[in-house]
């Protein structure tokens, strides 16, 4: 099914942009269903797509060697599932994996490229959306690299717990 | 409340982690004055020294339940210490959680390592009085699935949503990675209606502060348990000050519309 021109993108990261705007990448979506354990996407793969996660968790990995697939984070309801797409080379920097079954909007990355080229002011917005999701995945990563939780270092006299 | 430790006995040891330990405690004699979700004792190890410890459930009765996590000597003895060994304990110290304020709202309980514990009796007293609040959500992050606190109850706090995401996965974790402000989108609250109370590493409260005022929900309903150097416990001593704060009289819980100023002033 393709949804109906403004129809928000279920709690997702399309919402903050203009209706107009939402309304003509909806156009390009349509529904996309992971059973449980699909790979969605494989790293090195050429990036086509990307998705707005409607139900579910996605999680992302990066294959080591000798270790297999790791997962490095998971990504659930209104998360956008790639920006690969966006920038050259357009191949996934990680593999993507459902966890449960996912109810996704899917869209067609070249149909979207396109959109963006003809509409630039859209375009701005779409940009400005995938950097901010950008943004966001990158403050946690250097959160997680400060390894809060690890063992203290600090003398005690903390207020507990 | 007594400014001499009174002697309590260990009745009964759970360990958590590998370096964390929920000890229930029984008074021998004199029994220290009720205790609110949030508010911390002192903890004697005795012959050894004195740390602040949040409670981390409140029975019925008498007795005592700390969470303890052996980071340094005095935790550490606390931490060995077996069933039918003594401890010395001073209290109720603090704030506690402003749970009136947050009647009939929905609540956002986030948890940032062993934060989870001094959020644990407030989670109960939600869920005492179901039709007190709105809905619950219990969100925490951990280490690795081998830190997760309290793993066998977060089932029993899915009202509606309660899930545990962790920095660090082995092989066989299932669940969420990353941080913990991640499962904020997927949370069942309503911003305007909305208490959040947050306990976990100062950096991670601010994140999560931000992340939820940038959501809607006002400062002084972000509620966040704040730790500095606690001596004296009783506000003379000033080890715990935090700008015009004495965070064992003034805190540890303060609206994070009084502490988000502070915490932006470096070496405060």
């Amino acid at each position: 099914m393709t949804p109906q021109t403004g129809e928000p993108a279920g709690g997702g990261a399309l919402d903050t942009l203009p209706a107009e705007h939402r309304g003509r990448l909806m156009a390009l979506a349509h529904e996309a269903a992971f059973p449980s354990t699909t790979r969605i996407f494989e790293e090195g793969d050429e990036a086509d797509r990307f998705w707005i996660i409607r139900s579910g968790t996605v999680a992302l990995d990066v294959h080591v060697p000798g270790r297999g697939r790791t997962v490095v984070e998971t990504i659930g309801r209104g998360a956008l599932l790639g920006w690969s797409w966006l920038c050259p080379p357009r191949h996934w920097h990680l593999g993507a994996e459902s966890r449960g079954p996912v109810l996704a909007w899917e869209f067609d990355a070249a149909a979207v490229r396109s959109l963006c080229a003809e509409r630039p002011d859209l375009g701005l917005a779409l940009v400005t959306v995938v950097a901010e999701t950008i943004g966001d995945r990158l403050r946690a990563t250097r959160t997680r690299l400060l390894d809060l939780y690890g063992p203290p270092g600090s003398p005690e006299g903390g207020a507990g717990p | 409340m007594t400014l001499a430790p009174l002697p309590y006995r260990v009745v009964d040891r759970r360990d958590e982690t590998h370096d964390t330990v929920t000890l229930s405690l029984e008074p021998a004699g004199e029994a220290l004055g009720p205790f609110a979700p949030g508010q911390f004792a002192m903890m004697y190890a005795f012959g050894v020294g004195e740390v602040p410890v949040s409670v981390s459930r409140i029975p019925d009765g008498q007795r005592l339940t700390h969470t303890v996590r052996a980071v340094g000597a005095v935790t550490r003895a606390l931490w060995t210490l077996r069933t039918g060994a003594w401890v010395g304990m001073r209290g109720p110290f603090g704030t506690c959680w402003d749970l009136a304020a947050a009647r009939g709202n929905d609540l956002l309980v986030i948890a940032g390592g062993i934060g989870i514990a001094p959020l644990r009796p407030a989670i109960d007293a939600v869920l005492a009085e179901p039709h007190g609040y709105g809905r619950l959500n219990v969100l925490a992050g951990a280490r690795s699935p081998a830190d997760l606190l309290y793993r066998n109850e977060f089932p029993t706090w899915e009202r509606p949503f309660s899930t545990v995401t962790v920095d660090r996965p082995d092989d066989d974790w299932t669940g969420r990675v990353g941080v913990v402000t991640t499962l904020l989108g997927e949370a069942h609250f309503t911003p305007a209606d909305t208490t959040a109370l947050v306990c976990g590493p100062e950096v991670m409260m601010r994140a999560t502060a931000r992340d939820l005022i940038h959501r809607g929900v006002r400062p002084d309903r972000v509620q966040v348990s704040l730790e500095r150097n606690m001596r004296c416990a009783t506000g003379h001593c000033g080890h715990c000050q935090l700008g015009p704060l004495l965070l064992c009289r003034d805190g540890p819980v303060v609206g994070y519309d009084r502490a988000e100023p502070l915490l932006s002033v470096r070496e405060l």
